[in-house]
């Protein structure tokens, strides 16, 4: 399988025109893309882009709709639930997937524990296990728990357990997403080391600069097309920026009213230090809808759970209308007109086992008393005026909610929390995993409820949400704030800068001296 | 717009959802029938006061079970609670006989003595589990044995009896009769209604099924989850100690044998009602039929010569699973075609 200089080598596993849908909704177009041995082949985009959806179907987790994935030169259709594994082609999951309480050894081998007499050879399974520890220069101890190691050691874990396998082909989901700077740097050099000995790597990461450092070619994807392949050489960090973007804004947007310049400030966050959160600092006008932009575990949300009495904070103030408050619990936020709404709606915002009224009225049952007692006509007058005004469609009220379509929790929820009556809403990824008519709904009402004099905070991974509907934008990089945006500069390619961490603001530096 | 396909009707559903609630019920007059056909002495009146006597005790502790369980915990002390607060309550009596004579007065500072540790034992457990942040079967399991053990010792490993003159001023609480009713049977009532109202007409109830169901949701809803979660404990206390009130004059006497296995009982009773083991959905007024299954299973296997009356455990073990498995089995493989997200 090596190479002649020069002549690049035939690829390993490759797919050929793939596409996808889930149900009736496309989120691969045709895709073709290959894989080297030897080579670090990058996969960027935005979320949603189809990253994922690619990386599963090439380890044989999903089947393609259509098109093909050929492997070692022939077409076969990879078998499902890991099984591909057999085969060599390993994914790594983002949530490392081992089990906690086990030994490395254990862990290595799960699944092909070595045998003698029938019974488990722990001294050979040791064994093995370290020397496959040493090829890979990690030091960790084969019979220490999982549980007991940092999340770069699962990591390591993770690699020997594949190299154990003989994996030819290696699929890596943002492995760097929750490694420090070091860490990451370990993870190089281990995976060069693999690619010096002919194992293909595929590799996914929102860090551009890292992609730089690394990739050997990168293939940019947006909405489920494949924007273009590139050799890295040909590349800089602005360009794939570029690439990932270009696109226009159209109007699923509703047009921004801006905020009066005099207009009071209602919530202003100083010096503030939670678990995940370093030293953030920003203001809210009245009527203003911020956006918080940044990748997916950059303390956005840490931030918002800080503020809320979700989280401990450590350090800092946080004041409402002006009022320095210490919310410790949820009902006190509530209370002072600030509403959390998370971004996990079906397992932290909806009770998916009962009806929509019980989820509508939980927050605010306090409204729905009469003498001390539950008054359920008042709640079904609550729910009907929800259901009109945020057009939540289901069959009758009794429906379970973990039985709506994503589009309509969310607009329940969205109604859960406008029950609370508040005047700062904090919207954690309003959007997820919805269509794109829901979507636009979602948007004008965010847009209708600033427009009121409502204050608003969008926290979301979609760019182009944040810039469709923010007056700023605050951009977060690994618990920082990176920057903050106004006016035309609010745009993809610059966040996206800030994001990856290409360009920090004067501000951020003054803080972190 | 798409969405609205997804919400499709299932035939299926209002069946359901009718044998649900009305399962244990129908599986109750099923249980009298049989009984009257194997002896018709099971429908006399004398047999029904009994039955219903008796069902109060398991019935009374099974209602408090119903809030722990619906909130997601589990109550393991409550056999020997009961017996724990029935050595005190004899104790705290026979010294009031000895020391001032024997008066209402005696009664009522028993009965008090009662209420304080019931309520007392229900906070350590919900204070426990939440503010110590153990598993509520650790807990209870523990506080199970402190409390048998507390009455063993206490009895010295015989049995305390309770003082003759405070048993006859005692007695009529377990024997009498209001309007041809036993009184305990009143108290049950009383409990029950009160129950039912607390689960389903109040924020508490509501409460109680939202941090069963999820408790990060519940957190988020801005729920005391905390304070919630022990309420259902000191309820579960306050239960015991009102069955315990009534369940001391029966004999007059309390040891280590006593309220053996009631956890037990009292748990098969909250299941067999249709409340779910793991939370989220409660229903007291299944527990209560619940508890007048297990105890006319008892009455009828003690009435027919059919089946040994050994046998009460295996026969309620029975019933136990069968109920469960025609409550979720055969109903969730009609569940599983739910519309994909």
């Amino acid at each position: 399988m090596t190479s002649a200089e020069g002549t690049p080598a035939p690829s390993i596993l490759s797919a050929n025109r793939v596409s996808k849908s889930f149900g009736e909704i496309p989120v691969l177009f045709s895709v073709d893309f290959d894989v080297r041995p030897g080579e670090v082949h990058a996969i960027i985009g935005e979320n949603g882009a189809g990253k994922s959806t690619l990386i599963k179907i090439l380890s044989g987790i999903e089947q393609p709709t259509s098109g093909s994935i050929s492997y070692d030169g022939r077409t076969t259709v990879l078998p499902p639930n890991g099984e591909a594994e057999a085969l060599g082609i390993v994914l790594i999951h983002q949530e490392l997937n081992l089990a906690e309480h086990l030994t490395v050894a254990d862990s290595i081998f799960l699944g092909r524990e070595m045998r003698k007499f029938g019974f488990l050879d722990l001294r050979q399974m040791r064994e093995k296990a370290r020397s496959v520890m040493d090829t890979l220069h990690v030091r960790v101890d084969p019979e220490a728990r999982i549980n007991m190691l940092s999340v770069a050691d699962k990591q390591m874990v993770e690699i020997a357990k594949a190299i154990s396998r003989d994996a030819r082909v290696l699929i890596m989901d943002e492995p760097t997403a929750v490694l420090s700077v070091s860490e990451t740097q370990t993870l190089f050099e281990q995976i060069r080391r693999l690619t010096a000995r002919g194992v293909a790597v595929i590799f996914i990461s929102h860090k551009l600069d890292e992609i730089m450092e690394l990739a050997d070619r990168v293939t940019v994807l947006r909405d489920g097309q494949l924007i273009a392949t590139v050799g890295t050489e040909a590349l800089t960090p602005d360009s794939i920026a570029q690439m990932m973007v270009g696109r226009e804004l159209s109007n699923l947007y509703p047009p921004k009213h801006e905020p009066d310049v005099d207009a009071p400030l209602v919530l202003s966050v100083r010096n503030l230090v939670a678990p995940g959160v370093k030293d953030i600092s920003f203001d809210l006008r009245r009527g203003e809808i911020l956006g918080f932009a940044g990748l997916i575990g950059s303390g956005r949300t840490a931030v918002a759970e800080a503020v809320v009495g979700l989280s401990h904070r450590v350090a800092g103030s946080v004041a409402v209308n002006g009022e320095a408050v210490n919310f410790t619990e949820v009902a006190q936020s509530v209370a002072a007109g600030l509403a959390y709404m998370t971004k996990d709606r079906k397992g932290r915002g909806l009770l998916l086992n009962v009806g929509l009224q019980p989820n509508l009225t939980l927050l605010t049952l306090k409204k729905h008393m009469r003498n001390g007692f539950l008054d359920g006509r008042s709640e079904a007058k609550a729910l009907e005026r929800a259901v009109r005004r945020f057009d939540i469609r289901a069959r009758d009220a009794s429906v379970r909610v973990g039985q709506l379509s994503g589009g309509n929790q969310q607009k329940l929820m969205l109604g859960k929390t406008m029950e609370s009556e508040p005047d700062i809403i904090i919207m954690d990824e309003p959007t997820r995993g919805i269509d794109v008519g829901t979507k636009q709904q979602i948007y004008h009402i965010i847009a209708a409820l600033a427009a009121e004099g409502k204050s608003i905070i969008v926290i979301s991974s979609e760019m182009q949400e944040v810039i469709g509907l923010s007056h700023r934008v605050v951009v977060m990089r690994e618990g920082r704030m990176a920057g903050v945006l106004e006016g035309a500069e609010i745009v993809e390619a610059e966040i996206m800068r800030y994001a990856a961490g290409i360009k920090q603001s004067g501000e951020d530096e003054r803080l972190s001296a | 717009m798409s969405v609205s396909a997804h919400e499709t009707t299932r035939p299926s559903r209002g069946f359901r959802i009718d044998l649900k609630t009305a399962g244990p019920l129908l599986a109750l007059i099923l249980l009298c029938v049989f009984g009257y056909l194997l002896n018709p002495l099971f429908l006399g009146e004398g047999n029904v006061t009994n039955l219903l006597t008796r069902s109060a005790f398991i019935g009374i502790i099974a209602v408090g079970a119903t809030f722990v369980i619906t909130a997601g915990g589990i109550d393991l002390s409550v056999g020997s609670m009961a017996a724990f607060i029935a050595g005190m309550m004899i104790i705290v009596m026979n010294w009031a006989v000895g020391s001032m004579g024997v008066s209402v007065w005696t009664v009522l500072l028993g009965v008090g003595c009662s209420l304080i540790l019931g309520i007392g034992a229900g906070f350590i457990n919900g204070f426990l589990t939440t503010k110590g942040k153990i598993e509520a079967f650790i807990v209870t399991l523990g506080t199970m044995g402190i409390y048998r053990s507390l009455i063993t010792y206490f009895a010295d490993g015989g049995t305390l009896s309770l003082a003759s003159p405070a048993r006859d001023i005692y007695r009529p609480i377990y024997y009498d009769s209001i309007l041809r009713i036993p009184i305990p049977v009143w108290v049950f009532i009383i409990v029950a209604i009160i129950g039912w109202v607390l689960m389903n007409r109040t924020a508490f109830g509501r409460y109680c099924m939202a941090i069963g169901s999820n408790e990060h949701v519940a957190r988020y809803s801005a729920i005391k989850v905390d304070r919630i979660r022990t309420l259902t404990y000191i309820i579960q206390g306050l239960c015991v100690s009102l069955a315990t009130i009534i369940y001391v004059p029966r004999l007059g006497s309390a040891s280590s044998a006593t309220g053996v296995l009631w956890e037990l009982e009292a748990i098969a009773a909250v299941i067999i009602g249709g409340t779910m083991l793991k939370g989220g959905f409660g229903r007291i007024g299944g527990t209560v039929i619940g508890a007048l299954i297990l105890t006319a299973i008892g009455n009828i296997l003690n009435l027919t010569d059919i089946i040994s009356n050994y046998l009460n455990g295996a026969v309620q073990g029975v019933i136990i699973v069968a109920a469960v498995y025609l409550q979720r089995g055969s109903f969730r493989a009609g569940r599983k075609n739910k519309p994909a997200e």
